[in-house]
């Protein structure tokens, strides 16, 4: 209809109802463009994400107790609270975990240093494959513990081994690696809140 | 044939001996089952975290799964159940997220989206019919229409 008025040569009344869609053009190609630029950039951020970090429930919270036997003194046994008025790193570790071995001369490092106390806990492991890595590999660990069929593991809701806990002295956990000790996460993250925690 | 059926009964022995062995605590009667089954597949496995605990293999899934089976035994609720899960691995092992001021959007957001585009088509609607206007053809129009469909001039009505 709009055509065959247009075709008539119709000026004045071709005019007046086009006037308002007029200005709108602008709008019509700037809102879909905003909409793609804010979505496309929701998505780029989303790439530089890791799926596997999830915010643990445990920040801020006390560390929950535990009580467990040692890995290389079987007859003795360890709870959190004996590390009261320390910071310490509490490490979940395995002989079977691969990513372990990337984080473990970091560890040996700290322990070299006398940087902060690290407890280790066992996570489904045999004592024999256990004791046996730390030889391999060296042993940074003031004490492990011995977590065989995962259930303290549970308590901290382990599910990517290795994971690290700092831990205050009035023992809340203050922050969680999950994965590897990367030396960027404890140049720039972890050393400096245990410094901090230190002084206080 | 006796000595047939003897060792058929000695291995069926073993075999039903062997079943019962492997799984002592798991055994729930069938509305415990039921539960626990229903709450595996509302939690995720945070080791594969696009299959629930009730899909996966991972170990993880394993031992939750044990752990869900003994609480349901030890008379826990199945709220009691997702709240050990929360506590532990956070809101992430939920599969429906529950409803907090961050969530909003996920929850509302969608309803939002279809409230917004209904409003746009309506004002895309309204500004046609501003458009397509109800004036009726002038005479000249009519001849001009007509003379384009190659018909007879016809005069309006």
């Amino acid at each position: 209809m709009n055509e065959v008025r247009g075709a008539a040569g119709d000026v004045s009344a071709d005019a007046s109802p086009a006037a308002p869609t007029e200005p709108k053009s602008a709008l019509r190609f700037a809102l879909p463009l905003g909409i793609f630029v804010v979505l496309a950039g929701f998505l780029f951020v989303g790439l530089g994400l890791n799926p596997r970090e999830v915010p643990s429930p445990f920040i801020g919270k006390p560390a929950p107790a535990f009580q467990l036997t040692q890995l290389a003194r079987p007859e003795q046994s360890f709870s959190p609270q004996q590390m009261q008025g320390e910071v310490w790193l509490f490490n979940v570790w395995a002989s079977w975990c691969v990513a372990c071995r990337i984080e473990h001369p970091l560890l040996v490092d700290l322990a070299k240093k006398n940087v902060i106390p690290i407890v280790g806990l066992n996570y489904k492991d045999k004592r024999d494959a256990a004791l046996g890595w730390l030889g391999q590999f060296g042993d940074p660990y003031q004490l492990s513990v011995v977590d065989t069929d995962g259930r303290v593991g549970i308590d901290y809701g382990v599910y990517g081994v290795p994971e690290t806990f700092v831990i205050d002295k009035t023992g809340v956990i203050r922050f969680k690696q999950i994965g590897p000790i990367t030396e960027a996460a404890w140049r720039d993250k972890i050393l400096p809140l245990v410094r901090q925690l230190q002084k206080s | 044939m006796t000595l047939r059926t003897a060792i058929a009964c000695v291995l069926l022995a073993l075999l039903t001996s062997g079943v019962s062995a492997a799984t002592p605590a798991l055994q729930l009667d069938a509305a415990g089952a039921r539960r626990a089954a229903a709450l595996a597949e509302q939690l995720r496995c945070l080791v594969c975290q696009n299959q629930s605990i009730a899909e996966s293999n991972a170990e993880l899934a394993v031992d939750l799964r044990r752990e869900i089976n003994e609480q349901i035994r030890a008379g826990r609720s199945d709220t009691d159940i997702r709240d050990f899960m929360v506590a532990r691995y956070g809101d992430f092992v939920l599969y429906r997220p529950p409803v907090k001021s961050h969530t909003l959007l996920l929850w509302f957001g969608p309803a939002l989206l279809a409230i917004a585009a209904l409003l746009a088509f309506m004002r895309a609607l309204r500004n046609r019919r501003r458009r397509v206007s109800e004036r009726p053809l002038t005479d000249a129009e009519h001849a001009e229409a007509a003379r384009l469909l190659g018909g007879p001039a016809s005069t309006p009505q």
